[in-house]
């Protein structure tokens, strides 16, 4: 019954959204405040009939309707309520449902917000816009009803796979869809300032924020992906180039790229076409994220049921709107995006470019690294899988150019900079050799290209710490850029000096790694309201006789029936303890992993400061630094 | 000047002719991908192979290497089942494997197939560990090699690795009275 009127008011959505097309088409012509106001109108009940399809869905799972097939795939009884209600987006239909809930949010968001703009920009990129709402709701109510009802209905649900129920995954979802749906109206903007010929400093301006809002909560979802892939998969990693994690990294390079090229168009009014190509290319990523994990066609050989008519039709609605764009930017090219000024050598807009031109270096190695499997396999059968090595091998020799010219670029000026030699300069490289100096003294590294890539590295963060203190400065890009130089830093620390031993021991056995012994005391069984687990519980005396406690468990879930690991974590400022027991079959042994790896919190914390300088910039109101 | 504005507007039709063919090479492509029978088997082909192809892989606790042709030659015959713990016909077949790991001319050598280690582990110990060796194939690629459909699929074999029997899909009684018919002869 309620998931009735959960499918209904979907469908009534569908029904406004095609009203609101209408009235804007009809509004462009003529000039109609009344219309106006009735998209509006529309706008506002398109979002709230999703609104209503979004609480019946969570009601459902809240009260455990399992006449409800979503709820009865994906939920169980005992389930605790947060992650009932989590439970949601853990599913193919569900998170649909939160893409549409973002996506007709936003749209009136930028109605609502941009009542100072041309009144025909913001008609085309509602036009725009809603092209896209039609297409995910028919999606939705065609391959993926989320209320599909069961008869008879059964007493119990099947449960959420225990590895979702994680509250880092469990945010991840919404947080993440934020960022991407965000590119949707990025995407329709360009497209509708394309068409009215409105690409200019003012569009580029109010353009931003949405770019630093997608900018921004793209790098949360992918930092909490991270996190979870870190403390629930149990492998001591936090990015695997797995093509899941890198069709969310290549709409954040493209991103990346538009968010220094758009400060350009604002402040010069330059690279007018590469903008608008950039804004396409993001959204296009966004949605070919969404064909390649929804569609299944990443896995060549696997048993889940997948529907291909899923996979077919997002593939066409991707392929109709790169079509779309395509033809938009050829007829409209020309006519409004003439570039006439010249740039000069020496000047922030060279910089902005050659940042451009890495980000689309290193897009281009993901989507082909993550892509070129499939064409393969298409046209000659053969499979191939592409794993870190490959990344590696391309990007990193890549990062050393990239971070020198990260660390000069932002000193340039607009239009021209003029190259004048100073003092400071030799100080910069005598205290970057200092630093370089002990720091590859005390890891006693011998690589040459990662005493180089630490010495790049010490030089943009200290070129960069001095520019907090210059007056008029951006202190939000200084952040940002801080934060991402000690990314780097801390991965590369982190996967140069991490340690790992694996044993089968007994409990009351102890083994020594590097400086600590670890012992292994006792067991102990603990029981949840889901799982019950078995507890290790560690010693770990490092050589100042400090003891550290660990309690590594394996938890078996009750529906569905599954183990997994946790791993103890013991989090310090210089390196994390980690370890993780499994049980051996027939025998006294557990197996256990332990492994130190040190700046893993900097990560965290790195990334971190990226998104404080993204959040500062979305609310900063000074906006004319030089 | 209107002879370049010519040239230039037939470079701009000549470039979109090009993105468009590429365009829909890529959906193409694609949707091949989409459509494709997602079950292949290079060397089963026709079934003309007879023997298993030799290869190592590591074992599934230890990490250590493993030679197939060296552990083969332990027993006159071995079954090689393909397994992977998120499948869930493999939980259905495990009692099965299990009632054949106690025949003397037989042994059972596990491949898990694109699995997580822990995961892994984890289902050997819930649902018990039919295999004389567990072998770990992470990134599946000795499995497709073998000509594997998917998860799970079973191969006896004989010392020589000459294929007696290949099951595509979880074992039933029925496989298992053959494959007893075919230790006994």
């Amino acid at each position: 019954m309620l998931s009735n009127v959960g499918f209904l008011s979907l469908f009534f959505g569908l029904i406004s959204s095609f009203v609101v097309f209408l009235y804007s088409v009809l509004n462009i012509k003529k000039n109609s405040l009344n219309l106006e106001k009735k998209i509006y109108k529309f706008l506002t009940l398109q979002f709230f009939f999703v609104v209503i399809s979004f609480f019946i869905l969570s009601y459902s799972f809240f009260i455990s309707d399992f006449s409800n097939a979503t709820v009865y795939n994906n939920s169980h009884s005992t389930k605790p309520l947060f992650y009932k209600i989590t439970g949601l987006w853990g599913n193919h239909e569900g998170s649909l449902l939160l893409w549409l809930l973002v996506l007709t949010s936003f749209i009136l968001f930028f109605f609502f917000n941009s009542k100072n703009e041309i009144k025909n920009f913001r008609l085309y990129t509602v036009i725009f816009h809603q092209i896209i709402v039609i297409g995910f709701f028919i999606f939705v109510l065609k391959t993926s009803n989320p209320f599909d009802t069961l008869f008879p209905i059964p007493p119990e649900g099947l449960g959420l796979n225990p590895i979702l129920q994680d509250p880092a995954l469990a945010i991840h979802p919404p947080i993440l869809y934020v960022g991407y749906v965000g590119t949707s109206i990025i995407f329709a903007s360009a497209l509708a300032a394309m068409v009215t010929g409105y690409v200019n400093s003012i569009w580029a301006k109010n353009l931003k924020k949405w770019v630093l809002i997608s900018w921004t909560f793209l790098t949360g979802g992918i930092l909490l992906g991270s996190i979870w892939a870190y403390y629930e998969l149990g492998w001591g990693g936090f990015w695997f180039w797995d093509p899941v994690e890198n069709i969310s990294l290549m709409p954040w390079l493209s991103l990346t790229a538009l968010l220094h090229c758009i400060s350009t168009l604002e402040k010069r009014d330059l690279l007018k076409s590469w903008s608008i190509i950039l804004c396409i290319v993001t959204f296009m990523l966004s949605i070919t994220g969404t064909f390649l994990v929804r569609s299944g066609i990443l896995n060549s050989v696997h048993t889940f049921a997948n529907d291909p008519s899923r996979g077919i039709y997002i593939l066409s609605f991707l392929f109709i709107l790169i079509f779309m764009s395509f033809v938009i930017f050829f007829i409209f090219e020309s006519k409004n995006l003439e570039n006439k000024k010249q740039i000069f050598f020496l000047s922030k807009e060279t910089s902005v470019l050659i940042n451009n031109w890495f980000m689309i270096y290193f897009l281009s190695v993901v989507l082909i690294g993550t892509v070129y499997p499939i064409f393969l396999d298409v046209i000659t059968s053969e499979k191939i899988s592409v794993g870190p090595p490959f990344y590696n091998k391309l990007l990193i020799p890549f990062l050393v150019p990239f971070f020198l010219f990260m660390s000069v670029g932002p000193s340039m000026n607009w239009i021209k900079t003029n190259l004048k030699f100073k003092v400071s300069y030799i100080y910069y490289f005598l205290l970057t050799s200092i630093a370089t100096g002990i720091t590859v003294y005390f890891l006693s590294q011998k690589n040459l290209l990662t005493i180089i890539l630490i010495f790049s590295l010490f030089f943009l963060i200290i070129k960069t710490l001095p520019n907090f203190l210059k007056n008029n400065t951006n202190n939000s890009q200084n952040l940002s850029h801080l934060g991402f130089a000690m990314l780097m830093l801390s991965i590369l620390f982190n996967s140069v000096t991490s340690t790992e031993i694996i044993k089968n021991i007994k409990v009351g056995d102890s083994f020594i790694s590097k400086n600590e012994k670890i012992t292994f005391k006792k067991v102990r069984t603990e029981e949840e309201k889901n799982y019950s687990s078995i507890i290790g519980i560690f010693e770990i005396k490092n050589n100042n006789n400090e003891i550290i406690k660990l309690n590594p468990a394996i938890r078996i879930y009750n529906q569905p029936v599954v183990a997994t690991s946790e791993a103890a974590i013991k989090t310090t400022l210089f390196k994390d303890r980690f370890i993780t027991i499994n049980l051996i079959k027939d025998e006294q042994l557990f197996n256990v992993r332990y492994q130190n790896k040190p700046f893993m919190i900097w990560i965290w914390i790195s990334t971190l400061i990226i998104i404080f300088g993204g959040t500062f910039a979305i609310f900063s109101k000074k906006k004319n630094y030089p | 000047m209107e002879a370049h504005l010519q040239f230039l507007a037939k470079k701009k039709i000549t470039l979109s002719f090009l993105i468009i063919a590429f365009l829909v090479f890529c959906f193409l492509i694609l949707n091949k991908a989409l459509n494709k029978d997602k079950t292949y088997s290079p060397i089963f082909q026709n079934e003309k192979a007879t023997y298993l192809p030799n290869f190592n892989l590591p074992e599934l606790f230890s990490s250590n290497e493993i030679v197939l042709s060296e552990i083969i030659k332990e027993r006159e015959f071995s079954l090689i089942n393909i397994w992977a713990s998120w499948c869930v016909p493999c939980r259905e077949e495990n009692d099965l494997l299990k009632s054949l790991s106690n025949i003397s001319s037989l042994q059972n050598i596990g491949i898990n197939y694109k699995d997580k280690k822990k995961n892994s582990i984890n289902f050997l110990n819930d649902y018990g560990n039919p295999f004389k060796y567990n072998l770990a194939d992470y990134n599946g690629t000795e499995s497709i090699n073998l000509g594997a459909y998917g998860v799970p699929e079973t191969f006896l074999i004989n010392k020589n690795r000459k294929i007696l029997l290949k099951i595509i899909g979880p074992i039933d009684n029925d496989h298992i009275k053959k494959i007893k018919e075919i230790i006994n002869d």
